[in-house]
């Protein structure tokens, strides 16, 4: 039992993992009303790592990480990101945010939203000039699109929407890159391009955060995963974490057993 | 009467107005920009109706101190706290309570609104309110414009425009995408602030020649006739204040050509002749280019089924299918197939058949996504793939194109 709590869990992480870790929750409660969607959560990000986070629908995924970042504000709870407070971290981050909350009719061309990855390098008054320009079209050529930087973004499918964001995150130039539900509506191409840069950045030494649905993926594309639903289930490297059991505690039994089995799983 | 006015030659008066209306069309188009893009346009609907009490309470307070009610600094000054204070009603009301933000508008326009009528009623019973004059607030009232009056609007304008430059990147980040903007450090509510702001200092500076009623118009319908020309932010908010500089402009110098025109209606209805003329022969976004487009897809869908039909011998019932084929001399009118049209027709069934093994084929993915029943196979695949296709489907080689 004992054993088995300690896999779950993790160890509890000593002062100095938490000093290098990109991002740290401490009891980070978030509420829509009286309701907590996300329940006194600690999450350690370990470096050069990419994690998953998962857990079902409503699950508080997207409000953890929103939390995290300080774009919903927390009821409870604080974030250190690098073992500082957020404010004076900011531009070690980058963030790819949900497709779904963009209007897409809006007037700004596929170079245009890069352009905006650049905003603390530009600030309020700097002109855009060609380095920042060239460096945009480099992002954008990571993620396949290069071709396409004139095209008013509502003429692009959705997986090369999801790319050129994931391009302006990129020209964030990061340690720690935040993404939330990246592969979610898109096509199977872009789901590899997306991986591969994703790849990519780990190999760089980054830090990659994604949360993610696709449960038969999770061994294939990442290294740790965190479960939530509500509060923490567990929180681990795959082969620790990413077993039935845990599986069953996130999704309530709400995974049909025959999926499970499917699943890629380490005994557990 | 009117080049006259065009070329500013009717009088003092007229000449200032005019120039006046200009700069606040300029400043109003720009503003108006982010606030239609941020998709809050009706707020400053509710911030201008909400100027009215703030107007009667300091004609009210400088009176009975002894001064001149009509001082134009003094009553702007009074509209602006009170429409600030109607705006921190709207905010608190959605932020707080159940109301969402249309009904909160709805609430504070009316209730402020009515009680600036209240008041006013109230002034014109003063002795000193008889010749007050504040109904002018209401539509506008350029008659006594003066010298001051109109570097206040100039002023102003610039103003606005120079905060507008400043925070053009900010505020273009949170209207498209208010997460990513705060994940990036941006305080969205304090933009979101400046929005409204600038809006504001638009709808204040702009009671003396359009009024409170009709504000709105000179913030919203630059920016949308603007939309109609361009995908790009930095060009909707210029041409939207030139748009709005011309209406004003033409706006004044038309209602100045004839007596009794009244200026702020009259420059929006010039406005809405802009949209108008946008809203129908804008490229690629315009009400008229969007039928000549549905209208060839939809000649490309008949042409295309008629090709396939007259490859596998069917008859075409469709009238419009048929005409299509014969103006293309590809069928007689009995619905046979020419020789050209049974060639195009052969190719069309062959690209079809390929088509089909494509979809099937994993290898394909990136192509078959691509397929929507029209697109030419050509420019999809290269002519190898397709020799390979169609070495897969065999048959008769050769009809490439």
């Amino acid at each position: 039992m004992t054993l088995e709590l300690a896999a779950n869990q993790g160890h509890s992480p000593t002062a100095e993992q938490l000093d290098s870790s990109p991002l740290a929750v401490r009891g980070m409660t978030v509420s829509y009303g009286q309701k907590p969607v996300v329940f006194s959560v600690d999450m350690t990000i370990v470096e050069g790592a990419m994690t998953a986070i998962i857990g079902p629908n409503g699950a508080g995924k997207s409000t953890l990480l929103k939390a995290a970042l300080g774009i919903v504000k927390p009821l409870s709870g604080q974030s250190l990101v690098f073992g500082k407070p957020l404010r004076s971290q900011r531009h070690r981050i980058a963030y790819v945010p949900q497709r779904a909350s963009i209007d897409w009719d809006f007037p700004t061309r596929v170079i245009d939203v890069v352009l905006m990855g650049l905003f603390r390098e530009l600030g309020l008054l700097r002109r855009v000039r060609q380095r920042h320009l060239d460096k945009a079209r480099a992002c954008l050529d990571r993620v396949g699109m290069g071709d396409f930087s004139d095209r008013q973004i509502g003429q692009l499918s959705g997986g090369q929407q999801q790319r050129v964001f994931l391009a302006r995150a990129l020209a964030q130039d990061a340690d720690l890159y935040l993404l939330d539900e990246p592969f979610a509506g898109v096509d199977a191409a872009t789901e590899k391009a997306i991986i591969a840069v994703l790849k990519n950045l780990r190999e760089e030494g980054k830090t990659v955060v994604s949360v993610h649905h696709d449960l038969s993926t999770v061994p294939e594309y990442f290294d740790r995963v965190f479960m939530i639903n509500t509060s923490k289930i567990a929180e681990g490297t795959v082969a620790d974490a990413f077993t039935a059991k845990n599986l069953d505690k996130t999704y309530g039994g709400r995974l049909a057993t025959a999926h499970v089995d499917q699943l890629d799983l380490v005994a557990g | 009467m009117f080049w006259d006015a065009i070329f500013l030659q009717l009088g003092y008066n007229a000449t200032l107005v005019t120039i006046g209306a200009c700069f606040l069309g300029i400043a109003a188009g720009v503003t108006g920009t982010f606030l239609f893009l941020r998709k809050r346009a009706l707020v400053s609907d509710a911030i201008s109706h909400a100027t009215l009490p703030g107007v009667a309470l300091a004609f009210i307070i400088m009176v009975s101190f002894g001064l001149d009610g009509r001082n134009l600094i003094g009553l702007l000054a009074g509209s602006a706290v009170s429409a600030w204070f109607g705006l921190l009603c709207v905010s608190w009301l959605t932020r707080f309570t159940r109301l969402a933000e249309d009904a909160a508008i709805g609430a504070v326009l009316s209730v402020f609104f009515g009680f600036g009528i209240v008041l006013l009623t109230v002034i014109q019973s003063m002795s000193a309110g008889r010749q007050a004059g504040l109904e002018g607030f209401l539509l506008g009232s350029t008659a006594g414009m003066l010298w001051n009056d109109a570097i206040i609007i100039v002023v102003g304008g610039a103003l606005t425009l120079a905060i507008v430059l400043a925070y053009r990147r900010p505020m273009e980040m949170v209207s498209f995408d208010p997460e990513f903007a705060a994940a990036s450090g941006l305080n969205v509510a304090r933009i979101d602030l400046i929005i409204m702001w600038l809006a504001m200092a638009v709808t204040v500076v702009g009671l003396k020649i359009v009024g409170l009623i009709l504000i709105v118009a000179m913030l919203i319908i630059p920016p949308v006739t603007a939309r109609f020309w361009t995908d790009r932010t930095d060009r909707v908010a210029l041409i939207s204040g030139g748009v709005g500089g011309a209406a004003g402009y033409l706006g004044a110098a038309l209602s100045a050509s004839a007596p009794s025109l009244p200026t702020g209606p009259i420059i929006v209805l010039v406005s809405f002749a802009f949209f108008a003329v946008s809203l129908f022969f804008a490229p690629n976004r315009g009400v008229l280019a969007a039928f000549l487009r549905h209208r060839s897809f939809q000649r490309r869908v008949h042409m295309r089924q008629g090709l396939l039909a007259l490859a596998q011998g069917q008859p075409i019932y469709e009238a419009l299918t048929l005409k299509l084929l014969r103006n293309a001399d590809l069928a007689r009118a009995d619905g046979v197939a020419t020789e050209t049209g049974r060639a195009r027709a052969a190719k069309a069934l062959r690209d079809e058949k390929r088509w089909e093994i494509v979809r099937a084929d994993q290898a394909f993915e990136g192509a078959a996504a691509l397929y929507d029943g029209l697109r030419e196979i050509e420019t999809v695949l290269t002519s190898d793939q397709i020799q390979e296709i169609d070495q897969r489907i065999g048959g008769p080689k050769g009809v490439l194109s």
